[in-house]
Protein backbone atom coordinates (compact mmCIF):
# COMPACT_ATOMS: atom_id res chain seq x y z
CA UNK A 1 0.00 0.00 0.00
CA UNK A 2 1.24 3.48 -0.81
CA UNK A 3 1.41 5.70 2.25
CA UNK A 4 2.81 8.90 0.81
CA UNK A 5 2.52 9.84 -2.83
CA UNK A 6 4.70 12.81 -3.77
CA UNK A 7 4.47 14.42 -7.22
CA UNK A 8 6.60 17.21 -8.68
CA UNK A 9 7.39 18.68 -5.30
CA UNK A 10 9.29 21.97 -5.37
CA UNK A 11 10.11 23.96 -2.27
CA UNK A 12 11.56 27.42 -1.95
CA UNK A 13 12.68 29.35 1.11
CA UNK A 14 12.75 32.91 -0.15
CA UNK A 15 15.09 32.83 -3.16
CA UNK A 16 16.58 29.42 -2.29
CA UNK A 17 15.24 26.52 -4.30
CA UNK A 18 15.54 23.82 -1.63
CA UNK A 19 13.79 20.89 -3.33
CA UNK A 20 13.56 20.41 -7.07
CA UNK A 21 10.93 18.31 -8.85
CA UNK A 22 10.88 15.49 -6.34
CA UNK A 23 8.49 12.61 -7.07
CA UNK A 24 8.34 9.40 -5.12
CA UNK A 25 6.14 6.97 -3.27
CA UNK A 26 6.61 5.81 0.28
CA UNK A 27 5.22 2.37 1.00
CA UNK A 28 3.38 1.48 4.17
CA UNK A 29 5.42 -0.46 6.73
CA UNK A 30 8.75 0.20 5.14
CA UNK A 31 11.78 2.00 6.45
CA UNK A 32 12.81 4.56 3.88
CA UNK A 33 16.27 5.95 4.57
CA UNK A 34 17.06 9.36 3.18
CA UNK A 35 20.75 10.14 2.79
CA UNK A 36 22.73 12.99 1.29
CA UNK A 37 25.23 15.65 2.30
CA UNK A 38 24.16 18.73 4.24
CA UNK A 39 22.09 21.22 2.26
CA UNK A 40 20.88 18.41 0.03
CA UNK A 41 17.26 19.03 1.01
CA UNK A 42 16.70 15.82 2.94
CA UNK A 43 15.51 17.49 6.13
CA UNK A 44 13.34 19.87 4.12
CA UNK A 45 11.82 16.83 2.47
CA UNK A 46 11.15 15.20 5.83
CA UNK A 47 9.62 18.33 7.33
CA UNK A 48 7.34 18.57 4.29
CA UNK A 49 5.64 15.35 5.29
CA UNK A 50 4.22 16.80 8.53
CA UNK A 51 4.15 20.37 7.26
CA UNK A 52 6.66 21.71 9.75
CA UNK A 53 8.12 23.76 6.90
CA UNK A 54 4.99 25.90 7.09
CA UNK A 55 6.45 27.54 10.20
CA UNK A 56 9.01 29.31 8.05
CA UNK A 57 7.52 32.55 6.77
CA UNK A 58 9.44 32.41 3.48
CA UNK A 59 8.24 28.90 2.63
CA UNK A 60 6.66 28.36 -0.80
CA UNK A 61 5.90 25.11 -2.57
CA UNK A 62 4.44 23.60 -5.70
CA UNK A 63 3.43 20.04 -6.44
CA UNK A 64 1.34 17.61 -4.43
CA UNK A 65 1.97 15.49 -1.37
CA UNK A 66 -0.73 12.92 -0.68
CA UNK A 67 -1.16 10.87 2.46
CA UNK A 68 -3.28 7.83 1.60
CA UNK A 69 -4.57 9.51 -1.54
CA UNK A 70 -5.55 12.71 0.22
CA UNK A 71 -3.65 15.97 -0.36
CA UNK A 72 -2.03 16.90 2.97
CA UNK A 73 -3.02 20.51 2.40
CA UNK A 74 -6.59 19.39 2.90
CA UNK A 75 -5.87 17.55 6.13
CA UNK A 76 -6.17 19.52 9.33
CA UNK A 77 -2.58 20.35 10.38
CA UNK A 78 -2.94 19.06 13.94
CA UNK A 79 -4.49 15.83 12.72
CA UNK A 80 -1.77 15.40 10.10
CA UNK A 81 0.92 15.84 12.73
CA UNK A 82 -0.81 13.37 14.98
CA UNK A 83 -0.85 10.83 12.16
CA UNK A 84 2.68 11.66 11.08
CA UNK A 85 4.86 11.83 14.19
CA UNK A 86 8.39 13.10 14.32
CA UNK A 87 11.52 12.34 16.36
CA UNK A 88 14.15 15.08 16.32
CA UNK A 89 17.92 15.00 16.16
CA UNK A 90 18.48 16.00 19.76
CA UNK A 91 16.47 14.22 22.42
CA UNK A 92 14.15 16.84 23.74
CA UNK A 93 12.46 15.65 26.90
CA UNK A 94 10.21 18.15 28.60
CA UNK A 95 11.06 19.15 32.17
CA UNK A 96 8.55 16.60 33.50
CA UNK A 97 8.63 13.07 34.84
CA UNK A 98 9.19 10.11 32.54
CA UNK A 99 5.51 9.22 32.76
CA UNK A 100 4.28 12.74 32.05
CA UNK A 101 6.59 13.07 29.09
CA UNK A 102 4.97 10.11 27.39
CA UNK A 103 1.47 11.05 28.52
CA UNK A 104 1.97 14.61 27.32
CA UNK A 105 0.79 14.25 23.76
CA UNK A 106 -2.04 11.92 24.74
CA UNK A 107 -3.39 14.44 27.21
CA UNK A 108 -3.15 17.15 24.60
CA UNK A 109 -5.44 15.24 22.29
CA UNK A 110 -8.25 15.10 24.80
CA UNK A 111 -8.69 14.01 28.38
CA UNK A 112 -8.27 10.32 29.06
CA UNK A 113 -8.96 8.28 32.17
CA UNK A 114 -6.02 7.36 34.35
CA UNK A 115 -6.25 3.72 33.33
CA UNK A 116 -6.13 4.44 29.61
CA UNK A 117 -3.26 6.82 30.15
CA UNK A 118 -1.27 4.28 32.15
CA UNK A 119 -1.85 1.56 29.58
CA UNK A 120 -0.88 3.83 26.72
CA UNK A 121 2.30 4.95 28.46
CA UNK A 122 3.34 1.39 29.26
CA UNK A 123 2.59 0.18 25.75
CA UNK A 124 4.50 3.05 24.13
CA UNK A 125 7.51 2.58 26.38
CA UNK A 126 7.54 -1.12 25.54
CA UNK A 127 7.37 -0.38 21.83
CA UNK A 128 10.30 2.00 22.19
CA UNK A 129 12.25 -0.67 24.10
CA UNK A 130 12.55 1.50 27.14
CA UNK A 131 10.01 -0.04 29.51
CA UNK A 132 12.37 -2.48 31.22
CA UNK A 133 14.86 0.28 31.94
CA UNK A 134 12.45 2.84 33.33
CA UNK A 135 9.48 0.94 34.72
CA UNK A 136 10.63 1.60 38.29
CA UNK A 137 11.47 5.23 37.75
CA UNK A 138 8.42 6.55 35.95
CA UNK A 139 8.12 9.41 38.40
CA UNK A 140 11.71 10.55 38.11
CA UNK A 141 12.63 13.55 36.02
CA UNK A 142 13.23 12.69 32.38
CA UNK A 143 16.52 14.57 32.54
CA UNK A 144 17.96 11.85 34.74
CA UNK A 145 17.85 9.37 31.87
CA UNK A 146 20.90 8.86 29.65
CA UNK A 147 21.01 10.39 26.18
CA UNK A 148 20.00 7.17 24.47
CA UNK A 149 17.18 6.61 26.94
CA UNK A 150 15.99 10.17 26.42
CA UNK A 151 15.86 9.63 22.68
CA UNK A 152 13.85 6.43 23.13
CA UNK A 153 11.62 8.36 25.53
CA UNK A 154 10.98 10.84 22.74
CA UNK A 155 10.15 7.94 20.44
CA UNK A 156 7.72 6.61 23.05
CA UNK A 157 6.18 10.08 23.33
CA UNK A 158 5.62 10.12 19.59
CA UNK A 159 4.19 6.57 19.62
CA UNK A 160 1.79 7.43 22.42
CA UNK A 161 -0.35 9.62 20.20
CA UNK A 162 -0.78 6.61 17.86
CA UNK A 163 0.69 7.84 14.60
CA UNK A 164 0.79 5.94 11.32
CA UNK A 165 4.07 7.33 10.09
CA UNK A 166 7.14 8.26 12.11
CA UNK A 167 9.70 10.67 10.76
CA UNK A 168 13.18 10.39 12.21
CA UNK A 169 15.42 13.41 11.73
CA UNK A 170 18.96 12.15 12.35
CA UNK A 171 17.81 10.48 15.56
CA UNK A 172 21.23 9.13 16.52
CA UNK A 173 23.44 12.08 15.72
CA UNK A 174 24.04 12.80 19.38
CA UNK A 175 24.25 9.23 20.63
CA UNK A 176 27.03 6.75 21.34
CA UNK A 177 27.23 3.50 19.30
CA UNK A 178 25.48 1.35 21.91
CA UNK A 179 22.56 3.73 22.32
CA UNK A 180 22.44 4.03 18.54
CA UNK A 181 22.15 0.28 18.21
CA UNK A 182 19.24 0.26 20.66
CA UNK A 183 17.41 3.01 18.78
CA UNK A 184 17.99 1.15 15.51
CA UNK A 185 16.63 -2.08 17.02
CA UNK A 186 13.54 -0.20 18.08
CA UNK A 187 13.11 1.24 14.59
CA UNK A 188 13.35 -2.13 12.85
CA UNK A 189 10.71 -3.61 15.11
CA UNK A 190 8.47 -0.57 14.79
CA UNK A 191 8.08 -0.96 11.05
CA UNK A 192 5.66 -3.85 11.50
CA UNK A 193 3.17 -1.32 12.76
CA UNK A 194 4.36 1.98 11.38
CA UNK A 195 5.81 3.50 8.26
CA UNK A 196 9.21 5.00 8.95
CA UNK A 197 11.13 7.70 7.14
CA UNK A 198 14.67 8.06 8.44
CA UNK A 199 16.88 10.98 7.54
CA UNK A 200 20.44 10.22 8.47
CA UNK A 201 23.95 11.52 7.96
CA UNK A 202 25.26 8.10 8.81
CA UNK A 203 25.41 6.14 5.56
CA UNK A 204 26.05 2.90 7.39
CA UNK A 205 22.93 3.39 9.45
CA UNK A 206 20.90 3.71 6.26
CA UNK A 207 22.45 0.46 5.06
CA UNK A 208 21.66 -1.29 8.34
CA UNK A 209 18.02 -0.40 8.83
CA UNK A 210 16.57 0.87 5.53
CA UNK A 211 14.39 -1.23 3.24
CA UNK A 212 14.82 1.36 0.55
CA UNK A 213 17.20 4.28 0.40
CA UNK A 214 16.80 7.66 -1.29
CA UNK A 215 19.83 9.76 -2.15
CA UNK A 216 19.40 13.54 -2.29
CA UNK A 217 21.92 15.99 -3.67
CA UNK A 218 21.49 19.72 -4.11
CA UNK A 219 17.73 19.52 -3.65
CA UNK A 220 17.26 16.79 -6.22
CA UNK A 221 16.32 13.17 -5.69
CA UNK A 222 19.18 11.43 -7.46
CA UNK A 223 18.31 7.84 -6.84
CA UNK A 224 15.78 5.74 -4.96
CA UNK A 225 16.01 2.00 -4.81
CA UNK A 226 16.23 -1.06 -2.58
CA UNK A 227 18.91 -0.48 0.02
CA UNK A 228 20.95 -3.48 -1.13
CA UNK A 229 20.97 -2.18 -4.64
CA UNK A 230 21.93 1.37 -3.69
CA UNK A 231 24.84 0.10 -1.69
CA UNK A 232 26.06 -2.58 -4.07
CA UNK A 233 25.15 -1.41 -7.55
CA UNK A 234 24.06 2.23 -7.61
CA UNK A 235 22.92 3.51 -10.99
CA UNK A 236 24.26 7.01 -10.58
CA UNK A 237 27.93 7.89 -10.26
CA UNK A 238 27.18 10.53 -7.66
CA UNK A 239 25.39 8.03 -5.41
CA UNK A 240 28.37 5.74 -5.68
CA UNK A 241 30.73 8.59 -4.78
CA UNK A 242 28.72 9.60 -1.76
CA UNK A 243 28.31 6.18 -0.19
CA UNK A 244 31.98 5.48 -0.72
CA UNK A 245 32.72 8.65 1.20
CA UNK A 246 34.29 10.51 -1.70
CA UNK A 247 32.36 13.68 -0.86
CA UNK A 248 29.73 14.94 1.57
CA UNK B 1 55.06 47.96 27.35
CA UNK B 2 52.07 46.06 26.03
CA UNK B 3 51.73 44.32 29.34
CA UNK B 4 51.68 47.63 31.16
CA UNK B 5 48.95 48.88 28.84
CA UNK B 6 46.92 45.75 29.52
CA UNK B 7 47.40 46.23 33.22
CA UNK B 8 46.28 49.85 33.16
CA UNK B 9 43.19 49.06 31.11
CA UNK B 10 42.35 46.13 33.34
CA UNK B 11 42.59 48.26 36.47
CA UNK B 12 40.52 51.05 34.90
CA UNK B 13 37.77 48.60 34.07
CA UNK B 14 37.99 47.20 37.57
CA UNK B 15 37.52 50.69 38.99
CA UNK B 16 34.47 51.23 36.78
CA UNK B 17 33.06 47.97 38.03
CA UNK B 18 33.70 48.75 41.66
CA UNK B 19 32.42 52.31 41.33
CA UNK B 20 28.80 51.25 41.05
CA UNK B 21 29.04 49.10 44.16
CA UNK B 22 30.87 51.88 45.97
CA UNK B 23 28.18 54.45 45.18
CA UNK B 24 25.38 52.10 46.18
CA UNK B 25 27.12 51.47 49.46
CA UNK B 26 27.60 55.19 50.07
CA UNK B 27 23.98 55.96 49.31
CA UNK B 28 22.80 53.16 51.51
CA UNK B 29 25.04 54.25 54.40
CA UNK B 30 23.84 57.83 54.16
CA UNK B 31 20.24 56.67 54.05
CA UNK B 32 20.78 54.48 57.09
CA UNK B 33 22.59 57.18 59.05
CA UNK B 34 19.90 59.78 58.50
CA UNK B 35 16.95 57.40 58.68
CA UNK B 36 17.96 55.49 61.77
CA UNK B 37 18.39 58.72 63.75
CA UNK B 38 14.60 58.89 63.84
CA UNK B 39 14.38 55.76 65.94
CA UNK B 40 16.11 57.53 68.84
CA UNK B 41 12.86 59.36 69.46
CA UNK B 42 10.20 57.26 67.73
CA UNK B 43 9.91 53.50 68.12
CA UNK B 44 10.19 51.52 64.85
CA UNK B 45 6.90 49.79 65.63
CA UNK B 46 5.06 53.08 66.04
CA UNK B 47 6.66 54.36 62.87
CA UNK B 48 5.68 51.38 60.72
CA UNK B 49 2.23 50.73 62.17
CA UNK B 50 1.18 54.15 63.37
CA UNK B 51 -2.11 55.06 61.79
CA UNK B 52 -1.62 58.78 61.39
CA UNK B 53 0.90 60.82 59.50
CA UNK B 54 0.85 64.41 60.83
CA UNK B 55 4.49 65.42 60.58
CA UNK B 56 4.09 69.07 61.45
CA UNK B 57 1.52 68.92 64.19
CA UNK B 58 2.72 69.39 67.76
CA UNK B 59 3.74 66.77 68.81
CA UNK B 60 4.39 65.27 65.37
CA UNK B 61 2.71 61.94 64.59
CA UNK B 62 4.89 59.89 62.33
CA UNK B 63 3.01 56.66 61.49
CA UNK B 64 3.49 55.54 57.92
CA UNK B 65 0.90 52.74 57.78
CA UNK B 66 -1.41 54.85 55.58
CA UNK B 67 1.47 55.51 53.20
CA UNK B 68 2.49 51.84 53.04
CA UNK B 69 -1.12 50.83 52.38
CA UNK B 70 -1.39 53.55 49.75
CA UNK B 71 1.68 52.29 47.93
CA UNK B 72 0.50 48.71 48.23
CA UNK B 73 -2.98 49.45 46.95
CA UNK B 74 -1.73 51.39 43.93
CA UNK B 75 0.88 48.75 43.15
CA UNK B 76 -1.47 45.79 43.42
CA UNK B 77 -4.02 47.57 41.27
CA UNK B 78 -1.41 48.37 38.65
CA UNK B 79 -0.13 44.79 38.70
CA UNK B 80 -3.61 43.35 38.24
CA UNK B 81 -4.13 45.57 35.23
CA UNK B 82 -0.72 45.44 33.62
CA UNK B 83 0.37 41.80 34.04
CA UNK B 84 -2.38 40.08 32.02
CA UNK B 85 -2.37 42.76 29.33
CA UNK B 86 1.42 42.91 29.21
CA UNK B 87 1.96 39.16 29.03
CA UNK B 88 -0.88 38.79 26.52
CA UNK B 89 0.68 41.49 24.39
CA UNK B 90 4.07 39.79 24.60
CA UNK B 91 2.55 36.47 23.49
CA UNK B 92 0.83 38.19 20.58
CA UNK B 93 4.01 39.93 19.47
CA UNK B 94 6.30 36.94 19.90
CA UNK B 95 4.06 34.22 18.54
CA UNK B 96 1.02 35.35 16.65
CA UNK B 97 1.42 38.75 15.02
CA UNK B 98 2.45 38.91 11.35
CA UNK B 99 5.76 40.67 10.78
CA UNK B 100 4.31 44.06 9.90
CA UNK B 101 1.99 44.32 12.89
CA UNK B 102 4.80 43.05 15.08
CA UNK B 103 7.11 45.89 14.06
CA UNK B 104 4.38 48.49 14.52
CA UNK B 105 3.46 47.18 17.96
CA UNK B 106 7.05 47.06 19.12
CA UNK B 107 7.62 50.63 18.00
CA UNK B 108 4.43 51.67 19.77
CA UNK B 109 5.50 50.06 23.01
CA UNK B 110 8.91 51.68 22.86
CA UNK B 111 7.17 54.98 22.36
CA UNK B 112 5.01 54.33 25.41
CA UNK B 113 8.17 53.70 27.42
CA UNK B 114 9.62 56.97 26.19
CA UNK B 115 6.80 59.16 27.56
CA UNK B 116 8.10 61.00 30.64
CA UNK B 117 6.14 60.07 33.72
CA UNK B 118 5.22 63.66 34.47
CA UNK B 119 3.55 63.88 31.06
CA UNK B 120 1.64 60.68 31.71
CA UNK B 121 0.62 62.08 35.09
CA UNK B 122 -0.58 65.28 33.58
CA UNK B 123 -2.51 63.53 30.82
CA UNK B 124 -4.04 61.27 33.45
CA UNK B 125 -5.03 64.28 35.48
CA UNK B 126 -7.03 65.91 32.71
CA UNK B 127 -8.50 62.77 31.11
CA UNK B 128 -8.53 59.78 33.43
CA UNK B 129 -9.33 61.57 36.68
CA UNK B 130 -12.60 63.18 35.47
CA UNK B 131 -13.55 59.87 33.84
CA UNK B 132 -13.08 57.92 37.08
CA UNK B 133 -15.02 60.61 38.90
CA UNK B 134 -18.08 60.41 36.64
CA UNK B 135 -18.05 56.64 36.15
CA UNK B 136 -18.02 55.87 39.86
CA UNK B 137 -19.94 58.98 40.99
CA UNK B 138 -17.16 60.09 43.32
CA UNK B 139 -16.58 63.47 44.90
CA UNK B 140 -13.07 63.38 43.40
CA UNK B 141 -11.40 61.32 40.71
CA UNK B 142 -8.01 61.57 42.38
CA UNK B 143 -8.02 58.00 43.66
CA UNK B 144 -5.84 54.92 44.02
CA UNK B 145 -7.62 53.45 41.01
CA UNK B 146 -6.56 56.35 38.78
CA UNK B 147 -3.00 55.89 39.99
CA UNK B 148 -3.16 52.15 39.32
CA UNK B 149 -4.37 52.62 35.77
CA UNK B 150 -1.75 55.23 35.00
CA UNK B 151 1.04 53.17 36.54
CA UNK B 152 -0.13 50.12 34.62
CA UNK B 153 0.69 52.07 31.47
CA UNK B 154 4.17 52.67 32.79
CA UNK B 155 4.80 49.06 33.81
CA UNK B 156 3.48 47.67 30.53
CA UNK B 157 6.45 48.50 28.26
CA UNK B 158 8.85 46.85 30.71
CA UNK B 159 6.70 43.75 31.04
CA UNK B 160 6.00 43.45 27.33
CA UNK B 161 9.54 43.86 26.09
CA UNK B 162 11.19 41.56 28.62
CA UNK B 163 8.47 38.91 28.43
CA UNK B 164 8.63 39.03 24.64
CA UNK B 165 12.39 38.53 24.81
CA UNK B 166 11.89 35.55 27.10
CA UNK B 167 9.36 33.97 24.75
CA UNK B 168 11.53 34.67 21.75
CA UNK B 169 14.52 32.96 23.31
CA UNK B 170 12.66 29.70 23.96
CA UNK B 171 14.49 27.23 21.69
CA UNK B 172 12.70 26.67 18.39
CA UNK B 173 13.01 22.93 18.94
CA UNK B 174 10.59 23.09 21.91
CA UNK B 175 7.95 24.64 19.76
CA UNK B 176 8.52 22.24 16.87
CA UNK B 177 8.51 19.30 19.25
CA UNK B 178 5.09 20.25 20.56
CA UNK B 179 3.68 21.00 17.12
CA UNK B 180 5.05 17.71 15.78
CA UNK B 181 2.99 15.89 18.42
CA UNK B 182 -0.08 17.47 16.91
CA UNK B 183 -0.54 20.27 19.43
CA UNK B 184 -2.49 23.29 18.29
CA UNK B 185 -0.81 26.67 18.27
CA UNK B 186 -2.50 27.69 21.50
CA UNK B 187 -1.66 24.38 23.24
CA UNK B 188 1.94 24.92 22.21
CA UNK B 189 1.97 28.44 23.62
CA UNK B 190 0.17 27.54 26.82
CA UNK B 191 1.83 24.25 27.68
CA UNK B 192 5.30 24.62 26.23
CA UNK B 193 6.25 28.22 25.43
CA UNK B 194 4.92 29.85 28.59
CA UNK B 195 6.35 27.30 31.04
CA UNK B 196 9.69 27.38 29.22
CA UNK B 197 9.76 31.17 29.37
CA UNK B 198 8.29 31.41 32.86
CA UNK B 199 11.46 32.57 34.58
CA UNK B 200 11.91 35.40 32.09
CA UNK B 201 8.25 36.35 32.33
CA UNK B 202 8.48 36.41 36.10
CA UNK B 203 11.49 38.68 35.87
CA UNK B 204 9.51 40.91 33.53
CA UNK B 205 6.65 41.11 36.01
CA UNK B 206 9.00 41.84 38.91
CA UNK B 207 10.76 44.61 37.04
CA UNK B 208 7.39 46.05 36.07
CA UNK B 209 6.28 46.04 39.69
CA UNK B 210 9.59 47.53 40.72
CA UNK B 211 8.99 50.38 38.35
CA UNK B 212 5.51 50.93 39.78
CA UNK B 213 6.66 51.02 43.41
CA UNK B 214 9.42 53.48 42.67
CA UNK B 215 7.31 55.76 40.51
CA UNK B 216 6.76 59.15 42.07
CA UNK B 217 5.69 61.95 39.80
CA UNK B 218 2.60 60.49 38.20
CA UNK B 219 1.19 59.03 41.41
CA UNK B 220 1.75 62.29 43.20
CA UNK B 221 -0.29 64.08 40.56
CA UNK B 222 -3.29 61.78 40.41
CA UNK B 223 -3.77 59.81 43.60
CA UNK B 224 -5.09 62.70 45.65
CA UNK B 225 -2.30 62.77 48.23
CA UNK B 226 -4.40 62.08 51.28
CA UNK B 227 -2.31 60.40 53.94
CA UNK B 228 -5.17 58.45 55.47
CA UNK B 229 -5.77 54.73 55.57
CA UNK B 230 -7.74 54.03 52.38
CA UNK B 231 -10.96 52.05 52.75
CA UNK B 232 -11.29 51.21 49.08
CA UNK B 233 -9.45 51.52 45.79
CA UNK B 234 -11.76 54.43 44.99
CA UNK B 235 -10.39 56.53 47.86
CA UNK B 236 -7.55 59.03 47.56
CA UNK B 237 -4.23 57.72 48.83
CA UNK B 238 -0.68 58.89 49.25
CA UNK B 239 2.25 56.67 48.45
CA UNK B 240 5.63 56.42 50.15
CA UNK B 241 7.41 57.96 47.20
CA UNK B 242 5.01 60.85 46.83
CA UNK B 243 5.38 61.68 50.51
CA UNK B 244 9.12 62.05 50.24
CA UNK B 245 8.90 64.08 47.06
CA UNK B 246 6.22 66.40 48.39
CA UNK B 247 7.60 67.01 51.85
CA UNK B 248 11.37 66.89 51.55
CA UNK B 249 11.52 70.48 50.35
CA UNK B 250 9.73 71.87 53.37
CA UNK B 251 11.10 69.63 56.11
CA UNK B 252 13.53 71.40 58.41
CA UNK B 253 16.95 69.78 58.09
CA UNK B 254 17.72 67.85 61.27
CA UNK B 255 14.11 67.75 62.46
CA UNK B 256 12.18 64.60 63.30
CA UNK B 257 10.17 65.08 60.12
CA UNK B 258 13.36 65.20 58.06
CA UNK B 259 14.66 61.97 59.57
CA UNK B 260 11.28 60.33 59.13
CA UNK B 261 11.41 60.99 55.39
CA UNK B 262 14.79 59.27 55.27
CA UNK B 263 13.35 56.37 57.22
CA UNK B 264 10.64 56.11 54.55
CA UNK B 265 13.47 55.90 52.06
CA UNK B 266 14.83 52.91 53.97
CA UNK B 267 11.42 51.24 53.88
CA UNK B 268 11.23 51.76 50.11
CA UNK B 269 14.74 50.40 49.74
CA UNK B 270 13.83 47.31 51.73
CA UNK B 271 10.68 46.75 49.67
CA UNK B 272 12.48 46.94 46.31
CA UNK B 273 15.27 44.81 47.66
CA UNK B 274 12.74 42.20 48.79
CA UNK B 275 11.11 42.18 45.35
CA UNK B 276 14.45 41.65 43.63
CA UNK B 277 15.45 38.88 46.01
CA UNK B 278 12.13 37.07 45.54
CA UNK B 279 12.50 37.29 41.78
CA UNK B 280 16.05 35.97 42.07
CA UNK B 281 15.01 33.09 44.29
CA UNK B 282 12.30 32.18 41.84
CA UNK B 283 14.68 32.32 38.90
CA UNK B 284 17.21 30.05 40.57
CA UNK B 285 14.54 27.63 41.64
CA UNK B 286 13.40 27.29 38.04
CA UNK B 287 16.93 26.72 36.82
CA UNK B 288 17.39 23.80 39.17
Amino acid sequence: MVKFDIKDLNIWFGPVHALKQVSMEIQANEILSVIGPSNSGKTTFLRMLNRLNDLNQNFRMSGVVKLERKDIKNIDTELLRKRVGMVFALPLPLPLSVFDNVAYGVRMHGRKTKKILQDRVEESLKEAYLWEEVKDRLNESAFKLSGGQQQRLCIARTLAVEPEVILFDEPCSGLDPISTAKVEDAMVKLKQKYTIVLVTNNVKQAARVGDRTAFFLGGELIELDKTDKIFTAPQDKRTDGYIRGKFG
Amino acid sequence: MRKLKELIIEKLILICGLASIFFVALIFLFLLKEGLTLFKTVSPFKFLFGKSWYPISEPAQLGILPLILGSLLVTIGAAIISIPIGVGCAIYIAEIAPLKIKETLKAGIELLAAIPSVVLGFIGMVTLVPLVKTVFHLPTGLTALSGSIMLAFMAMPTIVSIAEDALYSVPKTYKEGALALGATHWQTIWRVMLPAASSGILAAVMLGIGRVIGETMAVMMITGNAAVIPNSILAPVRTLTATIAAEMGEAVVGSEHYFALFAIGIVLFVISFAINVTADLFLHKRQQ
